[in-house]
């Protein structure tokens, strides 16, 4: 499903930053893959330019056989749109719309009607649980919530991948929980996952653990389940 | 589109405050323009209303005095049109002068009706092409006909304050005999006199006049009207010919400017006309600017508010949305608030001039002598006003459009980040 092949990145400045070093990775189809490291680390880089939100200097990325490289800011936008469902930090969702408004966005993007893609809405948020929610504005949901319209959002276009960037960062370890658990619910209907984050926790949720190490890959660890709780053995949650 | 529309109307209706910011500015820009326009246009109505009684074609012609001595006649000569100015009038400047008509005066008669009477009124003998040369509007009856000239006939025009005068609230004058220095003329008709200019003229046929006071061949005025001088100095070299031609009839020097009197109420116009296009031009920059400066608010507005938006714009883009999708969102919110709040601009400013219209634009300024309108008719025309609006659509637009594109040339994960 994805294949990096020696992806270099530098951010450009006064004092140019080499930020992924020759980053080698593939994630097959229906894995759930978290990315560690700590912060600077690059692994926030890493999953910008999984996202198509970033470009990369060198190396060859392929998403489900397609080559990412030099893409329009339309093309981008269109593969962005299809293929990649995306969770972030701080949610990310739009202030003024509510929150069957805020997952059925995406659709409105591929041009699908109102009607059709607010009944969508409605089915994703049943199925994250909100759906006496749909019509409260992000502003009156709590953290939990609002992820998970984040997540709703992602999952309505149906896309090859999910890319969360620290889903958990902004919530306490309770919801942190009950997002994780909605995240490996998912994997387990088989949706390819990716999750950037720091929390060992977190990661331990996953079935593969890549850490990350100044740009490079440090190793790759396998999940084997005998750790698979949410507070690991040697993970802490929060 | 209409997805695009619904789209919209959603970011609108519930960013209410910054929808109706934007379109304050565009409101008062609009307003502001309309009721300027108006208000020059009701300064222009007025002039013109003042001067309607007035023929902006009129040349009147009288004798004067020559004030040089001229080919061994001393000067102090006085000259006494007649028929040779009337004939060279009507032959010599075909492509200038469309009429040539002569009128006879006589002065201090006394009018009389009954007991009432009033003194120091103008016989006027005129022929019945006066009416149309001159703007005489009529009230009631007619003026003076081809018959009453050819029959000589003792038949009278007056004008309405001279029958108020005479007739009260007597009903119509028409048909009345009233006494014209000493002899009894039949009422045939009255005529407008307006608040400017009222004078006491009594109009009789030119050849009844003539035969009574026995006037032979000479005539107190010549009164003209002229076509194709559009501009002061056509009208200058114009009125040089036509002195030299009537100096060669008269002997008097060319060079000698007291020899005729001439009312030029066609140059005058000329003069009017210029005044008030440079009126119209002044209203119309400072519409211009005042349109200008609400151009600049909307632009503001939209950069301001563009910019506040980088982060929505982020998320929109991360979810799909294309560049020119984000652009034509920014550019079809701003055409529609401009659109809206300029229509309601527009409306507001055209009910403004209406109010101008039925309070100020109806009030009569009266001077004593003279009663005078200062602000008549303060409205706009409507493609001026759909004209104004459609500029500040566009603009609305294009304050839209380069913001827009310029958030968009922002990366997404920078944008996501603001």
């Amino acid at each position: 499903m994805i294949h990096l092949t020696n992806i270099h990145k530098t951010y450009q400045g006064a004092q140019p930053l080499h930020v992924l070093k020759g980053i080698d990775l593939h994630i097959a189809k229906g894995e759930f893959v978290a990315i560690m490291g700590a912060s600077g680390s690059g692994k926030s880089t890493l999953l910008n330019i999984l996202g198509i939100l970033d470009d990369y200097d060198e190396g060859e990325y392929r998403l489900d056989g397609t080559l990412i490289r030099n893409l329009s800011e339309t093309k981008a936008a269109d593969y962005r749109n299809r293929m990649i469902g995306f969770i972030f930090q701080s949610f990310n969702l739009i202030p003024f719309k509510d929150a069957m408004e805020n997952v059925a966005l995406p659709l409105f993007y591929q041009g699908v009607s109102r009607k059709k893609r607010n009944q969508l809405a409605m089915e994703y948020l049943e199925k994250v649980g909100l759906k006496e929610w749909a019509h409260h504005l992000p502003n009156e949901l709590s953290g939990g919530q609002k992820q998970r319209v984040a997540i709703a959002r992602a999952l309505i276009t149906q896309p090859r991948i999910i890319l969360a960037d620290e889903p958990t960062g902004a919530l306490d370890s309770k919801t942190s929980l009950e997002v994780m658990q909605l995240l490996r619910k998912l994997h387990e209907q088989g949706l390819t996952i990716i999750v950037v984050t720091h929390e060992s926790g977190v990661a331990y949720q996953a079935e593969k653990i890549v850490h990350i190490r100044d740009g490079q890959i440090e190793r790759v660890e396998v999940n084997d389940g005998s750790v698979n709780s949410p507070f690991g053995v040697n993970g802490v949650m929060k | 589109m209409l997805e695009l529309l619904q789209e919209i109307k959603g970011t609108l209706s519930r960013n209410m405050m910054r929808t109706i910011a934007t379109g304050f500015a565009v409101v008062s820009g609009l307003f502001l323009l309309i009721v300027l326009q108006g208000a020059g246009n009701g300064i222009i109505h007025s002039f013109q209303y003042n001067m309607g009684s007035f023929a902006f074609d009129a040349v009147r012609v009288f004798g004067g005095s020559t004030t040089k001595p001229w080919e061994g006649i001393k000067e102090g000569r006085l000259i006494r049109l007649d028929d040779r100015d009337l004939y060279m009038s009507r032959h010599h400047f075909p492509h200038q002068i469309t009429h040539a008509i002569p009128t006879v005066t006589q002065d201090g008669m006394v009018a009389s009706f009954g007991s009432r009477y009033i003194s120091n009124n103008s016989m006027v003998g005129v022929y019945p092409e006066y009416a149309a040369s001159q703007a005489v509007e009529m009230l009631e009856g007619r003026f003076i006909n081809i018959m009453d000239i050819a029959e000589k006939r003792k038949v009278c025009v007056l004008g309405a304050n001279s029958c108020k005068d005479l007739f009260k609230e007597e009903g119509s004058p028409i048909g009345r005999s009233v006494k014209l220095g000493g002899i009894l003329y039949t009422v045939v008709g009255k005529y407008k006199t307006d608040e400017m200019f009222s004078g006491s003229k009594c109009y009789v046929p030119y050849t009844t006049l003539c035969t009574i006071y026995n006037r032979g061949r000479f005539i107190d005025e010549l009164t003209m009207n002229v076509r194709n001088i559009p501009t002061d100095s056509a009208m200058e070299q114009f009125m040089d010919e036509y002195i030299r031609a009537t100096s060669y009839i008269h002997s008097f020097d060319p060079e000698d400017k007291r020899a005729l009197w001439i009312w030029n109420q066609a140059g005058d116009n000329i003069q009017m006309n210029r005044a008030m296009g440079i009126l119209n031009k002044a209203f119309w920059i400072l519409g211009l600017l005042t349109l200008l400066s609400g151009v600049v608010s909307v632009s503001n507005i939209m950069l301001i508010s563009v910019k506040e938006r980088t982060r929505e714009f982020g998320i929109r883009r991360a979810i799909g949305a294309r560049p020119w999708n984000i652009i034509s969102m920014v550019v079809l919110e701003s055409v529609i608030i401009t659109a809206i709040f300029g229509y309601i601009g527009m409306l507001l400013g055209i009910f403004f001039c209406e109010w101008m219209n039925v309070t100020v634009g109806n009030q009569v300024m009266d001077l004593g002598v003279i009663q005078a309108r200062y602000f008549v008719d303060p409205t706009v025309d409507l493609h001026v006003c759909f004209q104004a609006t459609l500029v500040i659509i566009i603009a609305g637009a294009l304050a839209g459009f380069f913001p827009a594109r310029k958030a968009v040339k922002v990366k997404t994960i920078d944008a996501l980040r603001a």
